[in-house]
């Protein structure tokens, strides 16, 4: 890890809040922003306090989304809980599976071969740029846009759902990832696709960066909007591309090297100022570096099997003890922790979900700004409620 | 009202004016004055209205364009019956009007909005003989039923008793009283130069061309381009358009102001909105573009109104394209932009009015120089005051993990 910014030593300029009561200023205003709000992405809810439209205190509720996931893990068999942990966070679901999939051949010790490796490393890169592509265009709505960015972005999302569709049967709950492997091995064709679409996604960026990057009503949003210490970011457990928007070089690709990913060439971007333009640029940056990503993968993707011999979908019964599965997903750090008793089921199945965790610190990025940055800030750190509730 | 003598060429142009006195025509001489009166009335109800119904569709087929979707298309011929469609829709809501709420105030604010926004159109000159009331101070007229709008917006964010269309209605007043004064400023050069407030004699200071194809349009001039820059800023925030929409912003306050509005009070407000989104754009057009003036010597056959029409199309469809580019500014910014850069580039560019209107007299290498000084007067403050509103902001360039 790199060391922060000496600037992060100062407080975010969120936390300096004066004592609200004073005659010139008047009553505080409480206003319920959500559930039903066009902005909270979801069934979330932020009670703010404003002193005019600055928000002296934020409370966020959640909880409307809650499905009883773990529960519901801890009394199905581990391949039943494949395509519930697509519907976690709904957008990445390929990136959830593999989560799963490493928790529990990390279990069972199933070992996986070259060639669904590589797979799920295009399909993790694929959704990465799928979920950046979206929160951009979530992001610059939420910004006052109207639709223009989010209907670019979901253009190429379409493109990619469409590969995910031709490859697993289903668009957003993918379900490809088994225990030892994938489930389908892509034709050529589909291998082809990704090959095109990788070819011309640079294209798409350079023409969205083009309209935005350097617009200045959108610099001036967002830049100095919703700073995170990197310690605080640190401290409250933050993960993904809102902790290396603060400086902090963590990526469970680098960190961890799980998958094929040691034996790809690619960089990490890190922001100096922690604040909302930081976050917004990180992502379009890690897009960039997952077209390389897919590059070399599909350059270099090995024939062979995709599913290790070992692994058997009926009467799966891993021996007793836990194991603990994370990789980076766009959103951050997607782990699961398992405990097997020997029985079919598991016996404690617990999800980390990182947009949770991400969101926990978002009173101490909104206080001191407005109303409208508040909306701003919650898009950049980018949630889904499927996860943050489950 | 009839001219004498109708070229023949310039029936067309006539030919609105003789409809009226056809019509009046057949009622007894001391009714006249009244049924003139009221066929304008209608007139301009109806060309606006359907002006209003059809910008809406263009405003959805423009924005699906330019996102990447077809737009309305599915009721008529190209969506054509779309705003019709919308209409019976508005009108057949349900009208909602929440308990809490002050129903007179409740009701009152939609109708006062539309109402005011309509004043401004009796003094925009429409065409050569086309305008409503002649009015000796009809920019200050303008002006001042455009800042009532502001009272109506104010209503009905108070009257609803809703913290999202209260907040809205804070910001709409902070909005249109910071946007009013350079909007009042830009135009004030206009005066100065013309040397009147009546609309139709503005637009006849600036007929004329040179050679035949430069017309003399005060937007041709250094001063008039700032002013017209500044003037167009200024009416996309009084018209609460994008990307200056705080009042109604969705993506922060739901719909502002209109939160606790359905059926067609809503569309009352849309259409207020259109109406001020055109009367400003037609001003915009009468002060800064020529009016009705044809831009050629050759292409005056062409009817004045048309003309107009054409112009006004023009900027809405600017203002159209503008939405779908910009994101929303902050509060803040917002008032930031009219007070620091805005009021002090208008302030300025009285001082270059007033230098042009000295210099009138220079010729030849004098020219020059008076193009010279003026573009400088009006291209040096706003690089300067342009860099202080922007400072601190700046695309920033990324470092890499070092692993």
């Amino acid at each position: 890890m790199s060391a922060p910014d000496s600037s992060f030593l100062a407080p975010p300029a969120g936390s300096q809040v004066r004592a609200v009561h004073d005659e010139f200023h008047g009553d505080l205003l409480e206003v319920s922003m959500g559930p039903h709000h066009p902005s909270t992405h979801g069934v979330f809810r932020m009670i703010v306090t404003l002193d005019g439209e600055t928000i002296v205190k934020l409370k966020p509720v959640f909880g409307y989304l809650h499905r009883n996931h773990e529960k519901l893990g801890e009394n199905t068999s581990y391949l039943a809980s494949m395509p519930y942990t697509d519907r976690l966070d709904y957008l990445n679901s390929m990136t959830n599976n593999w989560a799963y999939a490493l928790a529990v051949e990390r279990l069972a010790g199933l070992a996986v071969p070259a060639r669904a490796e590589y797979l799920r490393v295009i399909l993790a890169e694929l959704t990465r740029l799928l979920n950046h592509s979206c929160l951009a265009g979530f992001l610059l709505q939420d910004c006052g846009c109207s639709g223009t960015p989010l209907m670019y972005a979901f253009r190429e999302r379409e493109k990619i759902l469409d590969l995910f569709e031709s490859l697993s049967g289903s668009r957003m709950m993918c379900n490809f990832q088994r225990f030892g492997g994938c489930r389908v091995d892509p034709s050529a064709d589909w291998l082809a696709g990704v090959q095109q679409l990788t070819d011309g996604y640079g294209a798409f960026l350079d023409e969205f960066e083009a309209l935005l990057t350097g617009n200045e009503i959108f610099m001036a949003r967002t830049q100095g909007v919703g700073r995170l210490a990197a310690p605080l970011a640190i401290s409250a457990g933050v993960t993904g591309p809102v902790l290396r928007a603060s400086g902090v070089a963590h990526d469970l690709r680098k960190v961890d090297g799980y998958g094929a990913y040691p034996q790809f060439d690619f960089r990490v971007p890190l922001g100096d100022h922690g604040d909302t333009y930081d976050r917004y640029m990180v992502r379009i940056l890690e897009m960039r570096e997952s077209i390389q990503i897919l590059r070399q993968a599909l350059a270099r993707l090995p024939d062979g099997p995709i599913m290790d011999p070992k692994a058997k979908l009926r009467g799966f019964r891993p021996k007793a003890g836990e194991a603990y599965g994370r990789i980076e997903g766009p959103k951050g750090e997607i782990g699961f922790y398992l405990i097997s008793d020997g029985s079919p089921n598991p016996y404690r199945y617990r999800v980390r979900p990182p947009s949770f965790i991400n969101l926990t610190i978002l009173e101490d990025l909104c206080l001191g700004h407005t109303v409208a940055d508040a909306v701003i800030i919650l898009g950049s750190v980018d949630i889904v409620l499927g996860e943050v509730d489950r | 009202m009839t001219p004498a003598a109708v070229p023949p060429d310039r029936w067309l142009e006539l030919a609105p004016l003789q409809l009226r006195d056809w019509v009046t025509g057949f009622l007894p001489a001391s009714l006249q004055w009244l049924a003139t009166g009221l066929i304008t009335i209608v007139a301009i109800l109806a060309v606006f209205g359907l002006l209003f119904a059809y910008l809406t569709l263009a405003e959805r087929k423009i924005l699906g364009r330019i996102q990447n979707r077809p737009g309305p298309n599915r009721t008529g011929w190209f969506g054509l019956l779309q705003p019709f469609a919308d209409g019976v829709k508005a009108l057949t809501k349900e009208d909602v009007v929440p308990r809490q709420a002050d129903p007179v105030l409740h009701y009152l604010a939609p109708v006062v909005l539309v109402a005011l926004s309509l004043l401004g159109f009796a003094v925009i000159p429409f065409g050569r003989h086309l305008v409503a009331v002649e009015l000796d101070a009809a920019v200050l007229y303008f002006f001042a039923a455009g800042a009532a709008t502001e009272l109506a917006i104010f209503m009905a964010g108070w009257a609803s008793r809703n913290k999202y269309a209260l907040l809205a209605a804070m910001r709409a007043l902070a909005q249109l009283i910071s946007y009013e004064l350079p909007l009042l400023l830009a135009f004030v050069p206009v005066v100065m130069l013309a040397g009147t407030l009546s609309t139709t004699a503005i637009v006849a200071a600036q007929g004329g061309w040179t050679l035949g194809v430069l017309p003399h349009w005060f937007v041709l001039t250094p001063w008039g381009f700032a002013g017209f820059v500044i003037f167009m800023i200024a009416a996309l925030a009084e018209s609460n358009r994008s990307p200056f929409d705080l009042p109604e912003a969705e993506s922060e306050l739901i719909a502002g102001h209109l939160t606790e509005y359905s059926g067609f009070k809503y569309a009352l407000f849309f259409m207020a909105e259109y109406f001020g989104m055109c009367a400003l754009c037609g001003m915009a057009v009468t002060l800064f573009l020529g009016g009705w003036q044809a831009p050629c010597a050759a292409l005056e056959c062409i009817p004045s109104y048309a003309w107009f029409g054409a112009k006004l199309l023009t900027l809405l469809l600017g203002f159209i394209w503008i939405r779908a580019t910009l994101p929303r500014l902050r509060m803040d910014q917002l008032t930031r932009l009219a007070w620091k850069f805005l009021v002090p580039l208008a302030l300025i560019n009285l001082g270059t009015a007033a230098f042009w209107s000295l210099t009138a007299g220079w010729t030849g290498g004098l020219q020059l120089v008076r193009w010279a000084v003026a573009l400088a007067l009006v291209a040096g403050p706003f690089v300067l005051l342009g860099r202080r509103l922007s400072r601190g902001v700046a695309p920033r360039v990324y470092r890499y993990a070092s692993s």
